[in-house]
């Protein structure tokens, strides 16, 4: 276990940042999501969640995959430049590492998603742990913890001191990179702080939610229940449960007109827009319980089926925050538990 | 773009940091085009360099794409047994399709897949007697089957194609059906149009009607070793399973295909799944015992 004082944390910061690129919580207009720090950005790391999931340092919200253009009687077709530099993601916590692991699972399985994996095997991630989980996470739920995240490097930070130990190989090499910064630090002052978080997530709202009836089985009795004609009701098909999501990975791909050329981009979708699943002749979800349905069928039932039963949702509670009409996935897993279905 | 060079990485080895995705597309160029009906042409799309753009399976589809106008999904109509060219038959129904309509041979597209599974044609349907039943735009993945049955005659029992559509001028590939599926041996052929027209001396009807007096008269036979294959519109399908049932064809013996909206075409962008299975990716054919377990949503 290694240590460094609060107060040397832009330093630590100015140093990562010499070979490579840091990604880190940045406060912009009272709003705190992950951006690439730049030297004096006000770094936020005492708010819990930013509002984004930090998922777009590997998943862009919108991302060019290649450029046409028209050449006579062809087209040359240029394949973005896959990122090939090293950088570090800092302060992302245990829900959107899990989160991370989640999308590891569809865009490096077979077909591996070059753009993504290019973005993982370049990116190291040092996590922080969650001093202070509020009342809409339920990470703990999906067996997650929020006191010792699981990344290249861990983190805590307690006191005037961060609290640092790396995991993996890669956590090794960026130890190794910034050692100078680095002392030794007693071990037993984070063992005292896990407790101290745990005892918090024991006692949150949502820590003992039951998902005992999505189990994967019982597909067409969820599909057909009479609950989601009550549950979706208050659903606006704003997305913003979608675009906050750590885990949602849905995508369109457009393309963006340069004047002399063609972008072929690929941006954030939501299967919670009509226009989603519509085709010239037809569209087979045609009303709003039926997108409803299908992101959480999606996230409990579907993607654990083809997933050895991991579930496609890792608590952190964004979307139970965010959600305009107070409907959240909490809600469902809850109305399913209740009514014993 | 260099598409032979790949690494285990997906990355090419000749030109750094480029990827060879399967989202890239490669450029084809449509080499001919076949006006079927008043709004279905066939494309004949050739790799710049001649030869096909890559190799596929009886079933499968790929994504053409328009730059500037808009991408979709397509079924290979040609066999794989052709060796010089794939074929796709486009029906013109929205804004990409109305644009590929309006292109000329020579003109450039962007192809990519292979995408999906394929019908079976190298285990399950080996030795079987086939049923085709196919109704309008619906023959165009059948086709890629049907070809590659009559290349490989030996390989299957009888074979009967059902084929229907909304009048004689609607049915695609009549050229071929007249002059090659008619005249292999082993091969019978059914048409029938929807309504009366003149100069038609074939079958009057709608598909799952002259299907079922196909069968009950005999003239086709539903045995232990006969496998349907169907496409087509949405309520002929409905109608063809129906009347299957009735004349007592189990659904592990009948083959279909689903079609719902795809992007990416690698199971990744989360819009063709029913349940948990992506139409892209574990479609789109699919058996119809295997498609009653799906949720009711395509």
């Amino acid at each position: 276990m290694l240590k460094i004082a609060k107060k040397d944390l832009a330093s630590l910061f100015a140093l990562i940042k010499e070979s490579g690129e840091l990604y880190l919580p940045v406060k912009v207009a009272e709003q705190t999501n992950f951006a690439a720090y730049e030297d004096g950005a006000e770094f936020d790391l005492d708010t819990l969640k930013s509002v984004k999931s930090p998922k777009d340092v590997f998943f862009p919200q919108s991302e060019t995959l290649y450029t046409c253009k028209n050449e006579g009687k062809t087209i040359k077709i240029t394949p973005e430049e896959l990122v090939d530099q090293p950088f570090v993601v800092f302060g992302m916590k245990a829900c959107d590492v899990g989160g991370i692991e989640v999308l590891d699972r569809v865009f490096l399985s077979d077909p591996v998603d070059s753009f993504y994996a290019a973005r993982r095997a370049h990116g190291t991630i040092v996590a922080l742990a969650c001093h202070e989980p509020e009342e809409s996470c339920f990470c703990k739920v999906f067996g997650i913890d929020a006191a010792e995240p699981v990344a290249d490097v861990a983190t805590w930070m307690i006191g005037d001191e961060l609290y640092w130990k790396a995991l993996t190989e890669k956590g090794e090499a960026l130890t190794e990179k910034v050692s100078s910064l680095l002392t030794d630090a007693d071990e037993q002052v984070v063992e005292n702080e896990k407790t101290a978080i745990r005892a918090i997530i024991e006692k949150l709202p949502y820590s003992d939610l039951s998902l005992e009836g999505w189990n994967g089985d019982a597909v067409a009795e969820k599909f057909d229940s009479k609950l989601w004609n009550e549950l979706y009701k208050p659903c606006l098909a704003c997305g913003t449960c979608t675009f906050v999501c750590p885990t949602c990975q849905c995508y369109d791909i457009k393309d963006y007109n340069t004047g002399s050329s063609v972008q072929r981009y690929r941006c954030w979708d939501s299967c919670m827009y009509s226009d989603f699943t519509m085709m010239a002749h037809g569209n087979n979800r045609t009303s709003q319980m039926q997108r409803f349905r299908q992101r959480f069928m999606h996230k409990l039932v579907y993607f654990p089926a083809n997933n050895d039963g991991t579930y496609s949702c890792v608590g952190c509670g964004r979307c139970v925050d965010k959600c305009p009409a107070s409907l959240n996935i909490v809600k469902v897993i809850k109305a399913f538990g209740e009514k014993g279905e | 773009m260099c598409t032979e060079h790949k690494n285990e990485n997906h990355e090419c080895t000749c030109h750094t940091g480029y990827t060879l995705d399967t989202l890239i597309p490669k450029v084809g160029i449509i080499t001919d085009i076949r006006e079927e009906t008043p709004d279905v042409k066939t494309f004949r799309v050739n790799a710049p360099e001649g030869g096909k753009l890559f190799e596929h399976l009886p079933g499968q589809c790929a994504m053409i794409c328009v730059p500037g106008v808009s991408e979709g999904m397509f079924s290979i109509t040609s066999s794989p047994t052709n060796k010089e060219y794939q074929e796709f038959s486009i029906k013109r129904c929205g804004m990409l399709t109305d644009h590929l309509h309006t292109l000329q041979v020579g003109d450039p597209i962007t192809v990519r897949g292979p995408y999906g599974n394929n019908f079976p044609v190298d285990t399950v349907l080996k030795g079987k007697d086939l049923v085709f039943v196919a109704g309008g735009i619906g023959l165009a993945p059948l086709r890629s089957v049907i070809n590659y049955v009559i290349d490989n005659r030996a390989d299957y029992g009888k074979v009967d194609i059902v084929y229907g559509s909304r009048s004689a001028d609607d049915l695609v590939q009549l050229k071929e059906i007249r002059e090659l599926w008619m005249k292999t041996e082993g091969v019978n052929v059914h048409l029938t149009i929807d309504r009366e027209q003149e100069g038609w001396t074939g079958n009057v009807g709608f598909v799952p009607t002259y299907l079922k007096e196909l069968g009950e008269s005999g003239q086709i036979e539903f045995g232990v070793n006969t496998i349907s294959l169907v496409c087509g519109p949405p309520i002929m399908i409905k109608f063809v399973l129906a009347a299957l049932k009735d004349m007592g064809v189990s659904k592990d013996k009948i083959y279909t295909t689903l079609e719902l909206r795809m992007k990416c075409g690698v199971g990744k962008c989360g819009r063709c799944n029913i349940g948990s299975k992506y139409v892209c990716k574990d479609g789109p054919v699919f058996r119809c015992d295997e498609v009653d377990e799906l949720p009711n949503e395509y």
